[in-house]
């Protein structure tokens, strides 16, 4: 895709944006059906519904942008091109958000996690300089209001439940912490757009998120003693550096696009 | 003839939401806006929730109402700010939400309530109006709405929730 890029296109940003609510929502839409009780299946689909209508905006967005300055004006990108036919290392996801579900406690915690993050992150983006980035982090941010408080009650009702309720959340946070460093470690795409008050550098988030997770962790009486230094694994998928699970889930999700190129029903 | 916004809002009071079909995309405050340039309408839309997977249908259904009224020169616009708010639901729409047996949204936003496990203010029970209900889940059978029973009737209900 040809682009020209002299004036300052928050593509890359959107794609990010897109690619982490896309992601996390087919994660979790893995759940339908599945669910422990009735009314945790449907909240846990809706809160999927939500993050990929989060994402189609997004997506919506940037091929807009990328349709408009592509060089002959006569690129055709859509959100499905967006979605469906990209491989992995164009996807722009952070890893926590491809981690496969696990348990219920595993789900719950990457979901408050990240839903946490984005909470903050969206009530910056609100008042980004661009104003349909702007529109869909204050759209989204009534919605991710209740992700958060959805999940941190579950993060509590695991954690001070019974002991292997309590186990399952300690194994859920062995499992995850490791790829919550990433969210605070601007990507180029991220700091040019801060630059640009367009977006924001993610490490100014990383306080205000640390203290909420510590407030629910008491509450849940999950020790915190292992938690001060956010330990990394070396790799970002925001850089379009993926573990193995993003792989299963575009071959999945992109089948039959990639079978049937522009199918429609 | 001129066409004026009143003829066009009265038009699309026809289109009706899909998944609450007593109400009408302008008892939702889905309809935002009505613009006429010359004879080019320009009908303006916000979305409920940003998944709401309704929004297509709806664009459908009022693309075809305006074309079966002989306007074929027309726009749908869809903007996200400000974001849809239950405040927007006309009272008319609240009323009939209720005879739909749908407890409709109570009129102070509690979503900005940031107490976990907070009691949820009591929602009136839509088929025997007591106020003895319990939050079931806040998540319902579509995105706005959350799922009570009433203690009384121990009928489950659907409550469209404040946004
Ligand atoms: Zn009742």
């Amino acid at each position: 895709m040809p682009v020209n890029i002299s004036t300052y296109q928050p593509f890359n940003l959107s794609l990010h944006l897109a690619d982490n609510a896309l992601i996390l929502g087919h994660r979790n839409s893995e759940w339908t059906g599945h669910g422990p009780i009735l009314e945790q299946d449907i909240a846990i689909s809706n809160i999927a519904l939500d993050l990929v209508g989060q994402a189609r905006n997004f997506y919506q967005y940037a091929a807009k942008l990328m349709n408009e300055s592509s060089v002959d004006g006569k690129e055709n990108i859509t959100e499905d091109t967006l979605a469906y036919h990209r491989d992995a290392w164009d996807f722009k996801n952070c890893l926590l958000v491809e981690q496969t579900n696990g348990d219920w406690a595993k789900t719950i915690l990457r979901q408050f996690f990240f839903s946490l993050y984005q909470f903050y992150l969206y009530e910056q983006l609100q008042n980004s300089k661009d104003s349909t980035i702007a529109a869909i982090s204050e759209k989204a941010l009534k919605e991710v209001t209740y992700h958060v408080k959805w999940s941190s009650e579950w993060v509590i009702r695991l954690g001070d439940g019974t002991n292997e309720s309590h186990e399952r959340i300690l194994k859920a946070l062995d499992d995850l912490w490791k790829f919550t460093e990433e969210l605070f470690i601007p990507a180029d795409y991220e700091l040019e757009a801060a630059n640009k008050h367009v977006g924001i550098d993610p490490s100014l988030l990383k306080s205000k998120w640390f203290q909420k997770v510590i407030e629910i962790f008491e509450e849940a009486t999950i020790p915190i003693d292992n938690l001060s230094g956010l330990h990394s694994i070396g790799f970002y998928g925001k850089e379009g550096k993926h573990s193995e699970h993003l792989g299963y889930i575009l071959a999945e999700m992109q089948f039959v696009q990639r079978a049937y190129p522009n199918c429609e029903w | 003839m001129t066409i004026t916004k009143n003829d066009i809002v009265k038009i699309l009071s026809e289109v009706m939401d899909p998944e609450v079909p007593v109400l009408s995309i302008i008892d939702l405050g889905i309809l935002r806006d009505v613009k006429i340039i010359d004879d080019r309408v320009e009908v303006i839309i916000t979305p409920t929730y940003t998944g709401c997977p309704a929004m297509d249908m709806i664009q459908t259904n009022i693309r075809s109402v305006l074309e079966q009224n002989g306007f074929l020169n027309y726009k749908i616009s869809t903007i996200l700010s400000p974001a849809w708010t239950t405040d927007w639901m006309s009272e008319k729409g609240k009323e009939k939400l209720k005879s739909f047996g749908i407890a409709p949204p109570m009129p102070k936003q509690h979503i900005c309530n940031p107490a976990l496990f907070h009691e949820e203010e009591a929602i009136q029970c839509p088929l025997c109006q007591s106020y003895n209900t319990k939050m079931i889940s806040r998540f319902g059978s579509t995105a706005c709405k959350a799922l009570y029973q009433c203690n009384d009737c121990h009928e489950p209900f659907d409550y469209f929730k404040c946004h």
